[in-house]
Formats: C-alpha cells, structure tokens, sequence
C-alpha cells in the first residue's frame, strides 16, 4: 500500500508542483503575451475541445494518419525487397541516407509546387517524409535476420511467403519499431508544417491564425493541444510496440539478467 | 540410406582459397546412430551444412535414399549448437515445434499428437507456453531435439548440440538423445569434439583428422545398447575406445599426410560397414 | 524524433556458449565462414553505392527530358547542378549556409549541455530519476513545431526563436542518452568507488562520466540531426536568414531549379553532420570497448 502511494506520489508530484507554479506565477498576469494559466485552459477547453475539435484537430489527424500509413506500408514492403538483396541494397544505401539527411519540411514548398495546396499534397508531404527512417530500419534489419536461424528455416523447408511471415518480418520488427517511432514524430512535425504554408482547417492551421491575430491565450491552448497530442501518440504507439514486442522485451530482459 | 562420396569443398576467399574438406566417404544405414569426431577445423561444420543442403560441395555428391541432395531435403532435421539462435523468440515453445509442421500441412491433431508426444518425451510437457528465452540453456536445446523428433525426419542432423552446456545438463542430454533413438529409430548423425560424448553415444564413430579433411577411421563401437552414464563410461572396453580414437585425432600430422592419400576406411580393427 | 542507439536494436544477440569440450575449448564453427558462396568477384559496396547516385543522377536527368516527370516541376540533373553552381558563386548563398550552420551549432551546443549536466544531476540518484521520470516523458513527445507561434511571438524573427525549436527538439535527444547512460553504471564498480571512499563528485568523474560517454556521443550524433532539420525548418517557416528562407525566395520566385539545388544542398549538410558524427561516435564506442576492462575503480 505504502509502495502503490509512494509511485503515485512520484509520478504526480512533480507535474503537481510545475502545474501550481505556473497557475500561480500566472494568475495575475497582465503581460501581454503570458496570459494566467486560467484563460488559456478555458479557451482549451471551450475553443479546442469545443467546435474546433471535429473542425480542425480531426482533418489533421486524419491526414496524419493517411500519410503515416501509406508510409509504414510501402517503407516495410520497400524495406524487406531492398534488405533481402545485397546488391539493390549496396546500390541504393547511399541514395536513400541522402533522402534521409533532407530536411523533410523543405520538402513542402516542392511538393505544393507540384501536387497544389489540398489535402493529397499534405498526406504526400508526410508520407514522403517520414517514410525514410522507417525504410532504412526495415532494410537494416531485414539484413540482419540471425544466420542460424535463417538456416533453421531453411531446412525445415520454411521459404517464400512463409519464411517472410515467420521469420523475416518478425526477427525485424524491433528495428522496424524503431523506425516507425522515429517516423511517427516526423509525420506529427510535417502534419503542423504542411498546414502552415496553405491550407483552410487544420491544427497547425489554426494555432498560426490565432497567433497571427495575437489571440495569445487561444495560441497557449493551441500549444498545449499539440502537445497533448504528441503526448498520446506517443503514448498509443508505446502500447502497440509493447504488445508485438513483448518478446523481444522478454528476450532482452532475460540477456541482460544472465 | 545416407551416401556421401567424394566430399570436397574449397572456399575462394580473397586471392586465397581453403580447402575445409578434401575428400569425405561414408554411409550411414537406415536407423543407425553415428557420431562424426573431429578436432575444431576438420571442417564438421561444412560437412554437416553440405549433407543438410545448406552448403553446395565442391565435388563430390550426398545421396539419401538414392536421391541427390541439392537444397535441404524434406526428410531430413537439423539441430543446431547455437540453441538460442535457433529457435524462434517470438513464439512460443508449442509455436517453434508446430511451424514446420504447419509447413508440412499436417492437419492440427495430428500437429497436437505429435507436439504433445515429442515435448513429453524431451521432458517439457510443461513448458508449452513459454517463450524459448525463458527456459535454461539445456531446456532451450531440448526444445530444438522436440521440434526435430515432432517433425518425423528421415535423417536427424546433430551439429555439437552440447557444445554450449554444461556438464551435468550434457549427460542428461546425451541420455535423452539415446532414449529418442531407441524409441523413434531416427537414422541420426551426431557431430562434436567431444570424444567421449561420440564413444558414449555412437553405434559407430568416425574419426576425421584436420585439414585436410579426410575420415581417418570408422569405428564399431562395441558397446552393449543399454548405455549408462556411471558404468558404461567407467567400463574397461569404453576406455579403450576413448583411447583409440584420441589417438587416431592426435596422430602426427606427416602421418595423416600419407594416410590420408589412400583413403583409410577400414583402417580400424574393426572397420564399420563402409 | 528519437532514436536508440544503434547497438541496441540488434534482434538477437548472441548468447554466450558455455564450457568448451575436450578435443578443442572452442564452440566456434570450423573453417572459414560459410558464408563466401559466389567466388570472389563481388562488386565492392562502396562502387555500388557510387553506382547507385550516378543512377540516380542520370534518371532525374532524363526521366524530364523524355517527358515522364514534368519537366515544368522537375528540373533534370544537369539544370539543377547548374544552379548549384551559380548558387555556391553568390555571397548572399554562403551567408545563408554560415547562417543555418550557426544556429544549429549554437543550438546543439546548448542543447547538449543542457543535457549532459541536467542528465548527470537527475541520473545521479535513484530518487530524482523516479520523480522526472512522468514528467520527462510527458514533455518529450510534444512536437518542436508545436512552439512555433510561441517562439514567434516572443521573438519574431531573431534567432532566438530558431534557437528555441533547435534546443528543444535536441534537448531530449542528449538527456535521454544521458540518463541510460548513467543508469548503465556497472553496480559492482559503484559500490566498490563507494568503498574505496570515492566522493560523490570523484564517482561521476571517474565512473560515472566514462561509462555515460558512449552514451552522450549517440545522443549528440541524434541530436544533430534533428537540431539541422529545426535549423532549417525554423528559417522556412519564420523566416529568420539562412538556407530555409533562401529556399522560401527561390520557390516563390518560380526558380525551380534553385530551389532544388537549395534542397540538395540541406541533403549534403544533413549526410556530412550524420557522416561526422557517427565517425565521432564509432571512436568513442570503440575506446569504450576497449577501455571497458579498465575503468577506473
């Protein structure tokens, strides 16, 4: 009992702390740009969670979501072609690293060039930019499947679609993991970046109205919304990654206790 | 029932090549339990990979029931020394055995028989639902014999299984591999270096020397078939085995040179069914 | 974006063998590896690769000339490499390039050490780590971008804001590093220290610091990545000087083929700062491994 309070205690307590300081040090605030703390939950609750929730934080999401998929899907399929081969890798590895190091948002103004301001520009936007984490996981890892356990495989005539299924996708799901979390946070930056430039609704789109029209507390809220947001991304992908890797947990665990 | 003549392999590395194995002859009859002895660089590795079609040979051919092995047979099991490399982690104990047996298409309760009877007869009738890295080392290896036995194989390869166990698990082991013999009549081929566990657990063993690779001897083991750790290896005749296969491993090099050119097959006194 | 480091993610590292036999102690496989399957003429990686980027190279050069990319939208190579030319001959280009470089080498600097002394401090008890730990991970998913009307508000367009977006984003990068780092303390080595009546500050000296040391130069080879991508995002969408705002002028301008030598331009600065500071990193991973024996108790 005593062990359950003293973890709630160290999980609240500081948030606690920084959440009263900052209601506190803000509560009669009359500078401009730092409204109290108050307001700005107020137009959290009434703006953002109110009309602008179904009008502008879920075309967001959904464009997230689209292109964060297209991304994940084509990435692992690319990824598992380019990885299984060691010349198509060889030939491509330095084309693709070139791709990554590009800074995604200077991809926008392009891609607007090409594709217009709507919302397929946007989903292309983030999927091309954060396909590139998750592709070059997936090849690392594809590459490195474990030799004895590939041979295994083999001789138990487990080969094509079953070898794919069983053995290669699973031994590099940790490092896709790895990329789709790393993308994930691309694809969240993109989604604010492409709806800077031009758009009509959305998150980004939004935050940048109401700071443009100095509506300074609503701009806070807007802040806080997406970094809630990213909190609970964040947050869904752990349970996800918790679930299909539990093994791998499990395996590193039992490594490092041996 | 398993033919392997004229065995040659030669790795071409970068402007250097390696002869891992020069020329290897032998046969295994249907239902008997060899051991392959050889020092560390005879080249155990690349025979074993070359009979269970994972390696092509140089020259030379492998044969089981007549037929040419190119690309592993789909009547043959490997179990590997790296356990933990060789089972899948992400699934569990139950799920590694079902897999091949899956791929087989078996239908599922012929796959439940033959999963609940190989874990039971390995010991682990317990153990179905656990993850491979949950087990000990020598629980982990017994997972891989039961998914081996479970698959019915014609031929069971053994690739210094114990290797990487110690002692105690070894001839736990080692008995557990004679008890699956003798119930399934599995034709088993079993690799180490070990030259005791090969005197302990053969009908026959053969000896290779160092590169070049090349059978320096088969050897009858006779030993009576009911074999226990305490008598059968503190037996008189188990000690001269032992110590005829050390010697025949640790003869001069120069010697194996000209032994090794006229292929001493029946050098033995009593040379196996070559 | 995060990352771990890449030693980390290696699926299934081996398992240590046990006790070797009697003939040989070795449990390694005999003979060479098995692995040398096709003879000896294999093309090397690094002309693949090289291969790779002149195919590349020579399908953006034709691929618009025979029509099937919009030549309209995409420039070939040889109009792009031109204006790259004309772009690396202008003084106000290597303005830009100085300028960017400048705030992410301001930014990063910050940021890591930030992150170094604030990751030291909280790993350096059990305590402080449990009390930061929701707090840390409830602040470090929130996007970098999502400061962006903040940061132009308090600042426009002077490099503060560009330096706000690059050190929070590559803040988290280094702290978190740091904080595994520090927890990787071997337990044996830390009591022993204590035991020998090592000082607190003696222990994150001589132990604490060497074994977190890898661990830093992972998070500054992250962390640099992403504080160039705030760089050059923060110029893009601010509008302070430097290689974003001259890609903004060259887009809006309908100098397309600028515009993508601009692009390729932030590619190479993005390959060099990731080439570096893996170099960087492999050398510390390398002493760590051979020093590991011999850290200091």
């Amino acid at each position: 009992m005593t062990d359950v309070l003293r973890r709630v205690g160290m999980t609240l307590g500081l948030p606690i702390v920084l959440f009263a300081a900052w209601w506190f040090a803000s509560a009669g605030s009359t500078d401009f740009f730092f409204p109290p703390l108050s307001r700005i939950l107020d137009s959290l609750v009434e703006e953002w969670f109110g009309p602008r929730l179904a009008a502008d934080v879920l075309p967001s999401l959904l464009r997230l979501t689209a292109g964060y998929l297209v991304a994940a899907v084509g990435s692992v399929a690319l990824g598992v072609l380019i990885g299984t081969s060691r010349t198509v890798r060889g030939l491509l590895e330095p084309v693709l690293e070139f791709f990554r190091a590009i800074p995604p948002p200077v991809l926008v103004p392009i891609f607007m060039l090409i594709f217009g301001i709507g919302d397929g520009m946007k989903i292309i936007v983030i999927a091309f930019g954060c396909m590139w984490p998750i592709l070059l996981n997936t090849v690392e890892g594809v590459r490195a499947v474990d030799s004895v356990l590939s041979d295994t495989a083999r001789t138990y005539g487990i080969t094509g679609a079953a070898r794919l299924r069983r053995l290669v996708l699973p031994s590099a799901s940790p490092q896709i993991f790895a990329g789709l979390r790393q993308g994930l946070s691309v694809a969240i930056i993109l989604m604010v970046i492409s709806e800077l430039f031009a758009a009509e609704n959305g998150l980004g789109f939004a935050v940048v109205q109401a700071q443009r029209s100095f509506a300074i507390a609503e701009t806070w809220a807007g802040v806080l919304m997406l970094g809630l947001l990213g909190f609970l991304l964040a947050l869904l992908f752990r349970v996800v990654e918790n679930r299909q890797l539990a093994w791998y947990h499990g395996l590193r665990r039992a490594q490092r206790s041996s | 029932m398993l033919d392997v003549r004229g065995i040659k392999k030669v790795y071409e590395g970068k402007g250097r090549t390696v002869e891992a194995v020069r020329d290897l002859t032998f046969s295994v009859d249907q239902g008997e339990l060899v051991c392959i002895v050889g020092p560390s660089g005879s080249g155990k590795t690349t025979l074993l990979k070359i009979m269970s079609g994972l390696l092509s040979p140089t020259e030379g051919e492998v044969l089981i029931e007549g037929k040419k092995v190119d690309g592993p047979p789909p009547g043959m099991a490997v179990v590997f020394q790296e356990y933990g490399r060789s089972l899948f982690p992400w699934m569990t104990v139950r799920e590694n055995v079902e897999l091949p047996l899956k791929q087989k298409k078996l239908p599922a309760d012929r796959r439940r028989q033959l999963i609940d009877d190989s874990l039971a007869a390995v010991g682990l009738a317990e153990a179905h639902t656990a993850y491979p890295w949950q087990l000990s080392g020598g629980m982990q290896q017994r997972v891989a014999i039961a998914r081996a036995v479970a698959y019915e194989p014609q031929v069971l390869l053994m690739d210094e299984p114990f290797a990487a166990v110690d002692a105690q698990t070894r001839a736990d082991l080692e008995d557990l591999i004679r008890d699956l013999w003798h119930k399934f009549r599995v034709t088993t081929l079993f690799v180490t270096h070990d030259i005791d566990e090969a005197v302990y657990l053969g009908q026959r063993v053969l000896i290779l020397s160092s590169s070049p690779t090349v059978v320096r001897q088969d050897l009858a083991i006779d030993l009576p078939d009911a074999r226990d750790q305490l008598t059968t290896r503190s037996s008189p005749r188990f000690a001269e085995l032992r110590a005829q296969v050390y010697s025949q491993i640790h003869r001069p090099k120069e010697e194996s040179a000209t032994a090794g050119a006229s292929r001493p097959l029946a050098a033995g006194p009593s040379g196996g069914p070559a | 974006m995060e990352g771990k480091p890449a030693r980390s993610t290696s699926a299934l590292d081996r398992i240590p063998g046990g006790p070797g036999g009697t003939v040989d102690a070795g449990a390694a496989p005999d003979g060479p590896a098995p692995s040398a399957r096709s003879g000896g003429r294999r093309i090397p990686q690094s002309v693949l690769g090289l291969l790779g980027l002149v195919g590349l190279v020579l399908l953006i050069e034709i691929l618009p000339r025979i029509g099937v990319l919009p030549r309209r939208y995409f420039p070939p190579s040889s109009e792009i490499g031109s204006a790259l030319l004309d772009q690396v001959g202008r003084a106000e280009f290597w303005q830009a390039v100085g300028d960017t470089l400048q705030g992410w080498a301001l930014g990063l600097a910050i940021a890591a050490v930030a992150g170094v002394v604030l990751g030291i401090l909280i790993g350096s008890s059990r305590l402080t780590l449990e009390l930061t730990a929701s707090t840390i991970e409830f602040l470090r998913p929130i996007p970098s971008v999502a400061l962006i009307p903040i940061a132009v508000l308090l600042f426009g367009t002077d490099i503060e804001s560009k330096l706000l977006l690059v050190v929070y984003a590559s803040f988290w990068q280094v702290l978190i590093q740091v904080l595994y780092g520090v927890q990787d303390v071997d337990p044996v080595a830390h009591d022993t220290a204590r035991a020998y009546g090592l000082g607190r500050w003696a222990r994150v000296r001589y132990l604490t610091w060497p074994t977190a040391l890898p661990y830093v130069m992972t998070g500054l080879r992250l962390a640099a990545a992403v504080a160039l991508i705030l760089a050059v995002t923060s110029e893009l969408v601010i509008g302070n000087p430097g290689l974003g705002t001259l890609l903004a002028t060259a887009q809006s301008s309908g100098a397309i083929a600028a515009t993508y030598a601009i692009v390729v331009v932030t590619g190479i600065l993005g390959v060099l700062v990731n080439v570096g500071f893996r170099a960087v990193e492999r050398r510390a991973l390398s002493w760590h491994a051979s020093q590991r024996g011999d850290i200091p108790v």
